[in-house]
């Protein structure tokens, strides 16, 4: 048993069956700039049961990008975690130190990134980089990892022959698979993946989404899946959580959003993608642009560009109500903001 | 694998909520004015700019400062230093004081005057043959590329050989054509890195030649880099115009930095005990190199944001990761735990 | 297929055989990736054409050839019915790039960060409308903007890149193509970069320009469900060439390529219900060197003996619905996926 280990069990972490996996009280994240300082994140908080899909989404500045760097406490310089915490099979990852978060890294904990391209190595073959990871992690044995590497690219659908392949010889999509194939080398409790399909088409995204439901299924980790196409995760997740200026919008079970929207924006989200079935309407999207956080509005973050706003929304910053089992932030939510209103 | 918690790292680093592309927005003047923001709030490069500051008033206003005649050989020769001789005297009974602070003029002059030509010269090259390309850009980077390969100071020395007495236009001349082409490299691998976006791309659609497309959509967004070039080229340009004349180049007769270095040698100043006569031109050299360099500083951080340093909070509360290098280093600690 | 010369009298636009190779690999490898191959497309007046396909499709090559950014390595242009081979002169290369211009994808990306926004539109109208003052010409520009939703316009004239939107930024992007009244303009993927609650408004605009202001488009895409939103017609492109083409419904409705199918079973619809069954990876062909068949014979599940010897040509299945599919050609029913 390594010491990075050893702490944490004396720090209260373990893996009881039952208990969340993941439990994020009042997460808030703020950039320090000259202009003023940003609140990116704005006291988040839910649970990850194990092995449960959340697919987390909202559009370019929402701080869905930002919540995840800081669950996985990997915030730099002017970004800083300001208040809350993050519990991890019962410790805080916020107060590990570096050692203790490494040894939880990749094998409890992985992550895949936004474009696989950036992230491997150019002048290693894939076999290469699977091999300093599992060394990064304790395990030295050749065979072993020879072993491993080949199966976890046999379960994202992989020739293992491309062990000795270079990242440019694969196609986009295959890369994105071994990467999502390396975060699986130690089979973790949770997996956060931060829109992993977006640079890929169509095709080559549901057959990556099906994969990734699969092998959930097959092993049993949690998934935190970001998004800003909210389509995309309907079929999968078992709960959605709709981020809009730092702060959650709307968290729920996942069909029930999709087919009651309770915020005025998971509703202006969900109207904005046109639809290839049924008759074609006309659509308006949602007009304006989000708000700027360093000088944010005084009342509900939305109301600039809410269908529904009333005078009352102005005055006060909503706080989240729990309506029907759904968590929303919004005033008017409580009378049931439906789809077409 | 280390590699994608620093791509982590530096992504969240870099998503600073309404922050603009590094080194783009704003025309000239608003270049030249964040130029001089950037100039005051770093301290070495403050220390540069005030350093090329007197060295300019020297070279403008010698008389307010140095009441001699630097050249005039009246006074006693090889006096150490005291009020009347700051430096004391050379061999030939000159003020070297006064020469000191004549000698800026002509020394600043090939400085600036050969550096503003030789970035003139790195522009056209490597602009050209970074955005026109094919065949333009096989001739053009050819020849830079002959030039940056083959030993400067040699060469310089073999063409200033067997020249006539080129007096400082000769020796400008010569430096520019020698030392334009590390600039014209830079220059190129940028604009080729510019060349592909997109509204180079959407200017050409709309029809605009090729020559505006580099003069007005490429130029402007490179102020920073042109600047930064014309400062390597000087202090390149400073040490070299100093060698040159110290082995006895350009003109003698002239008073500079370099020629009061030729007759310190040719009079064995040091050897003779009459240190400051070497001393002072060299230290004065190294200053003049050494200010240029400072103020380049303001510019490494404009065009690589990298580098630029983020104010930190005080009293932070909890344990942040502060960077992708330190993130590796403690990953691959883990290697031997 | 469908005459094309005969579409509702002389098309806007319309290509014959337009092909475009680009020569890969060393020295001595003379690999041929054919990225566009006999690609015979039309577009009408006031109509929206979506260019529909993944990446690899040709689809962006299709746009840089109509842009003339590359020529053709065979297969001709015919705007207005004359050749673009026959434009040689400045004037008239002047009028077509005024009459075809080009939306890019990147909103970052395809406008100068170092001016204000009124450049662009302002450059266009001094390069192509050369009679009119400067007075008119700042009228025009505000007149524009306007159109495209950028209200005030004098107020958003002024500001830097910068300082706008991405959805602002690519409304910028058809203002200035606005500005040179143009017959068709050429949208390389406009909305793709933008957040999904800005697409509409964007969509909505071109439907706008069509009604409105007359303008064709070409709609490239590779968003069958946007492109269902906004245009008339739809052609799919596979592999380099057209695998379906035809009014946008009755594409959707009743595809008759396999391909059109997988790629309408791949959209996510979040009220269909969940199949799990992605046989297809998604992986885009690379084609180099092809040899003659049906480009899909490797992924599609109805391929028989025929697809792989012989390459289909497109021909017309119903009134103004063309596949490029042997199996369809035949009579068979294809349900491919």
């Amino acid at each position: 048993m390594r010491t990075g280990q050893a702490e944490l069990l004396d720090a209260g972490w373990g893996q009881q069956p039952g208990r969340p996996v993941l439990e994020v009280r009042d997460l808030s994240v703020c950039y320090r700039a000259k202009r003023g300082n940003v609140l990116a994140v704005d006291d988040v908080s839910f649970d990850l049961a194990r092995g449960e899909f959340l697919g987390i989404v909202g559009e370019s500045g929402c701080g869905k990008s930002t919540l995840l760097f800081g669950i996985a406490q990997l915030l730099s310089p002017p970004a800083e975690i300001t208040g809350g915490s993050v519990r991890f099979e019962g410790a805080n990852l916020i107060d590990l130190t570096e050692s203790q978060l490494a040894s939880l890294r990749w094998k409890k904990l992985s992550l895949v990134m936004q474009s696989a391209m950036n992230a491997l190595n150019p002048v290693k073959t894939i076999g290469a980089q699977f091999t300093d990871a599992m060394r990064a992690h304790g395990v030295t044995a050749r065979q072993e990892i020879a072993d491993r590497s080949a199966e976890v690219l046999r379960m994202v659908g992989i020739d293992p022959e491309h062990l000795r392949s270079y990242p440019h010889q694969l196609s986009g999509g295959m890369r994105q698979r071994s990467m999502i194939a390396m975060a699986l080398l130690f089979t973790p409790d949770l997996v956060i993946m931060d829109e992993p399909t977006s640079a890929l088409d169509v095709v080559a995204q549901r057959s990556l989404m099906v994969q990734i439901k699969e092998l959930q299924q097959q092993l049993g980790f949690a998934v935190i899946f970001v998004t800003h196409d909210m389509s995309l995760v309907s079929h999968f997740s078992d709960r959605l959580m709709v981020m809009y200026a730092g702060q959650v919008a709307e968290l729920g079970a996942t069909r029930e959003v999709f087919d009651n929207p309770r915020h005025p924006y998971s509703s202006g989200l969900l109207e904005a993608f046109p639809s290839i079935r049924g008759p074609k309407v006309d659509l308006t999207g949602i007009p304006g642009s989000p708000p700027d956080l360093a000088r944010p509005p005084e009342g509900c973050l939305f109301a600039p560009r809410c269908p529904m706003v009333t005078d009352q929304c102005r005055q006060r910053p909503v706080e989240l109500v729990s309506v029907d089992g759904v968590q929303v932030r919004c005033i008017l939510a409580g009378n049931g903001v439906t789809r077409g209103d | 694998m280390a590699m994608i918690f620093e791509a982590a790292a530096a992504q969240s680093a870099g998503q600073l909520p309404g922050s603009t592309e590094p080194g783009s927005g704003g025309n000239a003047s608003q270049a030249i004015g964040r130029m001089w923001k950037a100039i005051r709030s770093n301290g070495k490069a403050l220390a540069g700019a005030i350093l090329l500051a007197i060295f300019t008033l020297l070279a403008i206003f010698p008389w307010a400062i140095a009441k001699d005649n630097p050249s005039a050989e009246i006074y006693k020769a090889s006096l150490g230093p005291s009020t009347a001789h700051l430096f004391g005297t050379t061999s030939y009974g000159q003020d070297l004081f006064a020469q000191a602070v004549w000698g800026t003029r002509e020394t600043l002059i090939i400085a600036v005057v050969s550096g503003v030509l030789s970035t003139f010269l790195s522009v056209i090259m490597g602009l050209a043959a970074g955005y026109l390309g094919g065949a333009w850009d096989s001739v053009l980077n050819f020849i830079t590329d002959v030039l940056l390969v083959v030993p400067t100071f040699p060469l310089l020395i073999i063409i200033v050989a067997y020249l006539p007495k080129v007096g400082v236009p000769g020796l400008i001349l010569v430096l520019v054509v020698t030392g334009y082409s590390y600039g014209a490299r830079q220059l190129r691998a940028q604009t080729l890195s510019v060349r592909s976006r997109d509204y180079l791309e959407a200017a050409r659609v709309r029809g605009e030649r090729r020559f505006y497309v580099i003069m007005v959509e490429i130029i402007p967004s490179m102020t920073s880099l042109i600047v930064a070039t014309f400062l390597g080229t000087a202090v390149y340009n400073v040490l070299a115009a100093a060698g040159l004349q110290f082995l006895g180049f350009g003109d003698p007769s002239s008073v500079s930095w370099g020629t009061m270095l030729y007759w310190a040698e040719n009079n064995e100043a040091l050897q003779t005990g009459q240190y400051l006569w070497a001393i002072v031109p060299g230290a004065l050299i190294a200053l003049l190199g050494a200010a240029f360099v400072l103020v380049n500083y303001a510019f490494d951080e404009i065009s690589n944001p990298a580098l630029a340093r983020v104010p930190l909070s005080r009293g932070r509360r909890l344990n942040p990761v502060t960077n992708p290098i330190s993130i590796y280093r403690r990953l691959s600690a883990n290697r031997s735990s | 297929m469908t005459d094309l010369s005969q579409v509702a009298g002389q098309p806007l636009l319309r290509t014959d055989g337009l092909t475009r190779h680009f020569r890969i690999g060393g020295g001595l490898q003379r690999k041929s990736l054919h990225a566009v191959d006999d690609v015979s497309l039309a577009i009408g007046d006031r109509e929206i054409v979506a260019l529909a396909g993944e990446s690899g499709s040709g689809k962006s090559t299709i746009a840089r050839l109509l842009a003339r950014i590359y020529q053709p390595t065979s297969g001709e242009i015919y705007f207005q019915g004359k050749p673009l081979s026959s434009v040689r002169s400045r004037a008239d290369e002047l009028r077509y790039r005024s009459d075809v211009p080009m939306v890019f994808q990147d909103p970052f990306g395809s406008i100068n960060p170092v001016f204000r926004v009124s450049h662009g539109v302002l450059r266009s109208l001094k390069l192509h409308r050369p009679e009119l003052s400067a007075a008119e010409r700042a009228a025009e520009a505000r007149r524009v903007f306007e159109i495209v939703g950028l209200s005030p316009a004098a107020e958003v004239l002024n500001r830097y890149p910068h300082e706008l939107s991405g959805g602002q930024r690519q409304r910028v992007g058809f203002a200035q193509a606005l500005a040179m009244r143009p017959k068709l303009i050429l949208a390389d993927e406009p909305v793709s970069m933008l957040d999904v609650s800005i697409r509409i408004g964007l969509l909505n605009l071109m439907k706008q320009l069509r009604d409105e202001q007359g303008v064709s488009i070409l709609y490239i895409t590779h968003d069958i469900a946007s492109a269902r939103y906004v245009a008339d017609r739809l052609i799919v492109m596979y592999a380099g060439q057209i695998a379906e083409s035809g009014p946008v419904e009755d594409v959707l409705a009743a595809p008759r390529h396999p391909y059109t199918q997988l790629l309408l079973s791949a959209v996510p619809d979040p009220k269909a219900e969940l199949t799990l069954d992605a046989a297809d990876r998604g992986e885009p062909p690379r084609v180099i060197n092809p040899l003659p068949g049906c480009r899909f014979r490797f992924r599609c599940p109805l391929a028989m003996t025929d697809c792989h010897n012989q390459t289909p040509k497109l021909l017309e299945l119903s009134p103004g619905h063309d596949a490029a599919c042997l199996v369809a050609q035949s009579g068979a029913e294809v349900k491919a996926f």
